[in-house]
């Protein structure tokens, strides 16, 4: 648990950030904490029991991406490689998208750069009937899930095959096949709707559990401490993330609290509380299922901080070298997520480096193929777009008066 | 039929619904076990269970973000804020996010909340328990907004609310939650004598987008909402002038039929509402009023409404349109 930075000339405290532009970051080398520090606490544990687990951090690859410790998963190797897999096409589509951006073909762009093994792990963690509803910076979990890319690509250009019709920016995604719940700009604003979320699936008597996520930034959003209460007092089953990726734009998450974890907020709701390696993604698998677990036994949610760095810009329209070094994530002691989980499967002989290029090779022809079969839909540089007709609809179940009224003055 | 007031005829509608349809949950600030700081869900947690009707943490944005979720995941909650002038913190999440979630998700997710919240004057409520805040809500596209007046429309209107697949706020006017209010705070009559405290006790609906007619009038048109229909019915009574009332009920969508007619058989038509001028829903009336009714029109359409000020609380008769200068607006689009 690094110690916050503030400066002291100020008439009250300003959180600083470790590094700005110019500074030679070094974040130490590598983590302090280590593989088997914590325990994995029974799923029906007091919150209390995870006061250690709040202030440390979860991790299960070592610096040597050696899996040890209590919290070493028990997956099947083939849902390693998948998770490897999804990582990769989500970042081979990340490049791709942020190139078909610079071209004018995309009016926006956010990318899951570092951030990966986050949405890919712990979507892979839950249950298939479990409702995920996240951040901007989770669209891998529509991988897993097994979305078609053509249609997250006919999304992002507001083509005539875009299933939220041209309405939303891009990588607002909306899935409900795949339990995606639709993205809004509003940061924070779904932590508390999950909470609403699981307590229906409690109420219906389901087995369903729902997690979301927001970031660092956007924990200090009233949302945040909202859902984080409603959690703690109804105990539905929701998995509540906060994505500490260390920025808000430009804003660091030492300027973002006062607070030391993020993960120890949680204790004094009384909810149980882990801080997680996120570039680990058997790290983030394990705990997740624990969440998992417990909300399958009735005991409601649990409250994860996933430790992480955000390596790319906020945005295509972000520049981070005007607020940080340029470099800095490449010093960042959680490494890269995928490039940990390529070591820690080829250490294990389950993957080598033709195996690797291969599925780069292959991830690289079907992100291309799927992004030009998305543009013969159309694309937002040069249309066709969805029908102007389909601004008024949906917007109430039915078509007021007012609104047709307003559809025929458009007169299309 | 039974006699109720506004209170009971809310409470039985919201009960009626619990008993029809088990994903109906209610809850809000001291809605379950007390029954509401005005009583309108007493007595519905001992009868459908804590889980049903429940107490949920001061937190009105937490509320509607819960009912946000409840309603995405096959729910009907039907949610208090206790006060509309409290429903400012839950105002992203209407306003960003239960309005727009159907459009946003091309239809893929929808939630049907309906947003319960006592406004309104005339209870010595001061600034931040006195507003009438329709207008903050009828500018937000995906949202219908409701304003009952009287326990036979409450029941009515509330039963249509829960049972629509849209997000509906809901208002209901504090002042007439036990009688009827004709602007006289020393002469206030209860609902037992006035005829739509007769309720009948079984489930009914009317249609969102429906106004009433209170009164018939060749004269002039007054429409008003809550408890303006109760005053402007006072104030054509002062008038002497033969004008008919229209009680708006659901304002958006309103009801264009009901009103443009009765503009053009009148050409003459007052607009009354309790919140501040500038901006108002009787703007939007008014304008759209003219656009549809111009040619009919004898005399430029007056509004009365409360002044552009924050609402006061020893003086807040002077703040309220009264009967007096309902009268006066009427009478001056008879000079033309």
């Amino acid at each position: 648990m690094p110690d916050r930075l503030t400066a002291t000339e100020a008439p009250y405290t300003i959180g600083m950030p470790p590094f700005r532009p110019g500074d030679s970051p070094d974040f130490g080398g590598a983590f302090v904490e280590q593989p088997g520090d914590l325990s994995r606490p029974p799923v029906d544990c007091e919150a209390h029991e995870t006061a250690e687990h709040a202030r440390g951090l979860i991790r299960v690859l070592d610096d040597n991406h050696v899996a040890s410790g209590p919290w070493e998963p028990d997956i099947p190797d083939e849902e390693l490689l998948l998770g490897l897999e999804h990582m990769l096409r989500l970042r081979t589509f990340d490049d791709r998208m942020m190139k078909m951006q610079r071209t004018g073909l995309l009016s926006f762009y956010m990318r899951s750069f570092g951030e990966e093994a986050i949405a890919v792990a712990q979507t892979m963690a839950v249950e298939e009937q479990d409702w995920l509803f996240p951040s901007y910076r989770q669209p891998g979990a529509q991988f897993v899930r097994g979305r078609d890319m053509v249609s997250m690509i006919c999304h992002c250009i507001g083509n005539l095959e875009d299933n939220v019709r041209g309405r939303q920016m891009p990588v607002h995604y909306t899935w409900r096949e795949g339990r995606f719940i639709s993205i809004s700009s509003p940061v924070g604003t779904q932590f508390p709707q999950a909470v609403g979320v699981a307590m229906a699936s409690a109420y219906r008597g389901l087995d369903e559990a729902c997690i979301t996520w927001l970031g660092d930034g956007t924990s200090a959003q009233g949302d945040f401490h909202y859902a984080v209460n409603f959690a703690s007092t109804f105990k539905p089953p929701v998995i509540l993330n906060v994505v500490n990726n260390q920025w808000a734009i430009s804003t660091h998450a030492n300027l973002a609290t006062g607070g030391r974890t993020f993960a120890e907020r949680g204790l004094a709701y009384d909810l149980p509380s882990f801080r997680v390696d996120g570039n680990d993604f058997l790290a983030l698998y394990a705990v997740t299922k624990w969440a998992r677990q417990r909300a399958s036994s009735g005991l409601g949610p649990t409250f994860i901080e996933v430790y992480t760095y955000r390596a790319g810009a906020h945005s295509s329209s972000d520049d981070p070298s005007a607020y940080r070094p340029q470099d800095e994530h490449l010093c960042w002691p959680g490494g890269d997520p995928i490039d940990r989980l390529t070591q820690h499967l080829m250490a294990r002989g389950l993957w080598d480096e033709a195996r690797h290029s291969d599925l780069l090779e292959r991830l690289d022809a079907e992100v291309t193929a799927a992004y030009k079969e998305a543009c013969t839909h159309g694309d937002l540089a040069n249309g066709p777009y969805p029908p102007a007709s389909t601004i008024f609809t949906e917007v109430y179940e039915e078509v007021p008066w007012h609104v047709q009224e307003q559809r025929e003055e458009l007169g299309k | 039929m039974a006699k109720m007031n506004m209170i009971a005829a809310l409470n039985s509608a919201i009960d009626l619904q619990l008993q029809r349809d088990e994903n109906v949950v209610v809850f809000g600030e001291d809605v379950g076990y007390f029954g509401g700081v005005f009583r309108v869900t007493a007595g519905l947690q001992e009868k459908h269970g804590a889980h049903r009707v429940f107490d949920a943490p001061l937190a009105e944005g937490g509320i509607a973000a819960v009912a946000f979720g409840m309603g995405l995941n096959g729910l009907r909650p039907v949610m208090e804020i206790q006060f509309a002038d409290y429903i400012f913190p839950a105002y992203d999440q209407i306003v960003n996010e239960m309005a727009k979630l159907r459009h946003r998700s091309g239809g893929e997710f929808w939630t049907p909340v309906t947003i319960r919240t006592p406004a309104g004057g005339g209870i010595k409520g001061g600034h931040h328990h006195s507003q009438s805040p329709e207008a903050q809500f009828t500018h937000t596209p995906g949202l219908k907004v409701v304003y009952c007046s009287t326990p036979y429309n409450a029941k009515g209107l509330l039963a249509s609310a829960i049972e629509c697949n849209d997000p509906v706020v809901f208002f209901e006017p504090k002042r007439c939650y036990r009688g009827p209010f004709y602007g006289d705070p020393h002469n206030v009559p209860t609902w037992n004598s006035h005829p739509d405290g007769e309720v009948p006790e079984e489930h009914y609906t009317i249609p969102l987008e429906q106004a009433r007619i209170v009164r018939q009038g060749a004269a002039c048109t007054v429409i008003a909402w809550g408890t303006m229909v109760h005053v402007a019915e006072e104030g054509i009574r002062q008038s002497g002038v033969d004008a008919e009332l229209i009680d708006l009920q659901t304002l958006v969508p309103w009801d264009r039929d009901t009103v443009v007619e009765s503009v053009r058989k009148t050409g003459r038509c007052v607009i009354v509402h309790e919140a501040p001028k500038t901006s108002g829903f009787g703007a939007e009336m008014s304008a759209s009023i003219q656009e549809r009714c111009f040619w009919h029109l004898e005399a430029p359409i007056q509004r009365v409404t409360g002044w552009d000020t924050p609402f006061p609380h020893s003086t807040e008769w002077d703040y309220l349109p009264s009967p007096g200068r309902i009268a006066e607006a009427i009478s001056r689009t008879q000079e033309a």
